[in-house]
């Protein structure tokens, strides 16, 4: 059984149907990537699936249950993670505290127990630093806990995005551009981080523009244009696919490409 | 994060050590009266300062929650015979649930929106004091009986100092609690990013009117503490002037810091006591003093002095 499924989902904004009948299923151990022109919705599938947007249309089943209309919070508490393309990292906090963040849901949670300060509020605050920590050295930051994350460069807050995610043990993963704007290094630091998510049996799946990338890490691909599925398959089948090269090349292409 | 809590540890001992030496160099009762009236004025700008500095969400009908606390312990006892004690906690929990059935709605407006609507709150409350006046005495106000405890008869302004300042101190206890929790974090990660706060799987929502709930409740006993202590209550401390002082305090203090909330409400009530000596222009130089701390040290007082020490230990330790 798909861990995530989504069926015929569909949103406009203003008439235009900026994601419409696109349906795939990601599984656990694997990576799906989702690649497209821009504009073709992929951030806003990202954001249907996470429950940022309500779906107009479609279903969206995550570990055998209808979560189609549920908030984000609830989603994540079903097992549901994302990161984000335009960072959304809590600045005014250090990286360790982005992380702790993410622990959210694994903890225990009472407002009283907190102003009060009990022992086990104490206790329980020193397992979640301890798993933050864990995390920071998974995605190498551990050298940058203290650091408020307004401070860190660029490509170590794609990074910490990644372990604040990672923190709430999710069951699927979505990665909005990890790899955006890093260098060659931070790509390969990216590449591993994502493989060995997928390894430890998490569903992956990833929108990229970095082409290598995605064909190096995907078990399938599917690719959008203007909001509609174009084609969707293993990386070898989808790089040969004419109606990709066209909608990425522009027609006149695909006969070109297919030739060299 | 061994320096965060010893920081915490810092804030409680600077402060404690601050009331209790005052005294020595208080040269008359005045003085015990004004630092009392400081003492209450932080414990109200440490509860806004969870909503504002923490959650990020501002509230310009604060003063309204104090109403509530002061006229609680005015009319618990006078009409309803009610201790006074009791009328203090009752005041309380009347504040935490207004604001809590206020707040579901209401907290979903940002910014503009969200100051607009809890002006509406605050005029609200201030209008419903001033016009009932069958419970409330009015415009003119209405006298509170004393605070009785165990058979003391709470009186005297060195002795409200002590009260006053006591209650300060647990209200700085539990709000530098709240910091370095899943609470304190949950609201932190909202102000910065709501939709990655959302993400992270906490309930946005719940988390604001928890917030809102905990500086109303602030707010309500440090209200019942002044009506207490000055044995008389009149709607302008429910106003909107006051809610501004609040806001003032929190934002010139520096928003986040629970010292910064502290010193802000030193500012803003001992300045004006300082500033009586330019007579006609006092109130000039109060908003000309404000606009300087303001330009020149915008995070707020504590946030910079503490961003300026740190630059000087640096360049020392260079």
């Amino acid at each position: 059984m798909s861990l995530l499924v989504a069926e015929n989902l569909g949103i406009a904004f203003g008439g235009v149907k900026a994601v419409d009948g696109v349906s795939f299923c990601a599984e656990a151990g694997q990576v799906l990537s989702i690649i497209g022109p821009n504009g073709a919705g992929k951030t806003t599938l990202f954001n249907l699936v996470s429950g940022v947007y309500k779906a107009r249309e479609g279903r969206i089943v995550l570990n055998g249950r209808d979560v189609t209309g549920l908030p984000p919070h609830r989603l994540a508490a079903l097992g549901l993670s994302r990161s984000f393309q335009n960072l959304q990292v809590f600045t005014r906090m250090t990286a360790r505290e982005n992380v702790m963040v993410g622990r959210h849901l694994r903890e225990r949670r009472s407002v009283i127990a907190d102003l009060l300060r009990l022992p086990s509020s104490e206790r329980q605050n020193r397992a979640t630093r301890a798993a933050a920590d864990d995390l920071l050295r998974f995605v190498r930051l551990d050298g940058a806990a203290d650091t408020p994350a307004g401070a860190l460069p660029y490509g170590a807050l794609k990074r910490l995005e990644i372990a604040r995610a990672l923190a709430s043990e999710p069951k699927v993963l979505l990665l909005d551009e990890p790899a955006a704007g890093c260098n060659a290094v931070e790509t390969e630091e990216i590449d591993r981080l994502i493989r060995e998510v997928a390894d430890q049996g998490v569903a992956v799946v990833l929108v990229e523009h970095d082409m290598k990338l995605v064909m190096k890490i995907s078990d399938r691909i599917l690719v959008l244009d203007r909001g509609r599925p174009l084609a969707e398959g293993p990386p070898q089948e989808v790089r040969r696919n004419p109606a990709v090269i066209e909608a990425y090349l522009g027609p006149g292409h695909a006969r070109e490409a297919a030739h060299a | 994060m061994r320096s965060f809590s010893s920081s915490r540890l810092a804030t409680l001992l600077i402060l404690a050590a601050a009331i209790a030496a005052l005294p020595l160099i208080f040269p008359s009762g005045y003085y015990f009266r004004v630092a009392a009236l400081v003492w209450i004025s932080a414990l109200a700008a440490i509860g806004l300062n969870v909503l504002m500095g923490q959650a990020g969400q501002v509230s310009l009908g604060h003063a309204g929650f104090f109403g509530i606390g002061a006229y609680a312990v005015a009319i618990g006892p006078t009409h309803l015979g009610i201790p006074p004690w009791a009328s203090l906690l009752l005041g309380a929990v009347l504040a935490g649930g207004l604001a809590y059935l206020v707040g579901r709605p209401v907290l979903r407006l940002r910014g503009h929106y969200l100051a607009i609507a809890t002006l509406g709150l605050g005029v609200l409350v201030s209008i419903v004091l001033t016009n009932e006046s069958r419970w409330t005495g009015g415009p003119d106000g209405m006298p509170v009986p004393r605070l009785i405890l165990f058979g003391w008869r709470v009186s005297g302004a060195e002795t409200w100092y002590w009260v006053t300042g006591g209650a300060l101190l647990v209200g700085t206890w539990i709000a530098l609690n709240l910091t370095d929790t899943p609470t304190g974090r949950a609201l932190r990660a909202l102000h910065d990013s709501e939709v990655a706060a959302r993400v992270a799987g906490v309930d946005v929502a719940r988390y604001k009117l928890a917030a809102f709930v905990i500086a109303a409740v602030y707010a309500s006993l440090a209200g019942s503490l002044l009506a207490l202590m000055n044995g008389f209550i009149t709607p302008d401390q429910a106003g909107f002037l006051h809610s501004v002082e609040f806001v003032t305090m929190v934002v010139v203090g520096g928003l986040g810091s629970v010292a910064g909330a502290i010193v802000g409400a030193v500012v803003l009530v001992t300045l004006p006591q300082l500033l009586t000596a330019f007579q006609d222009y006092q109130h000039l130089m109060l908003g000309l003093l404000i606009m300087l701390f303001m330009i020149f040290l915008r995070e707020g007082i504590v946030p910079s002095l503490r961003a300026l020490w740190r630059l000087r230990a640096a360049g020392a330790a260079a």
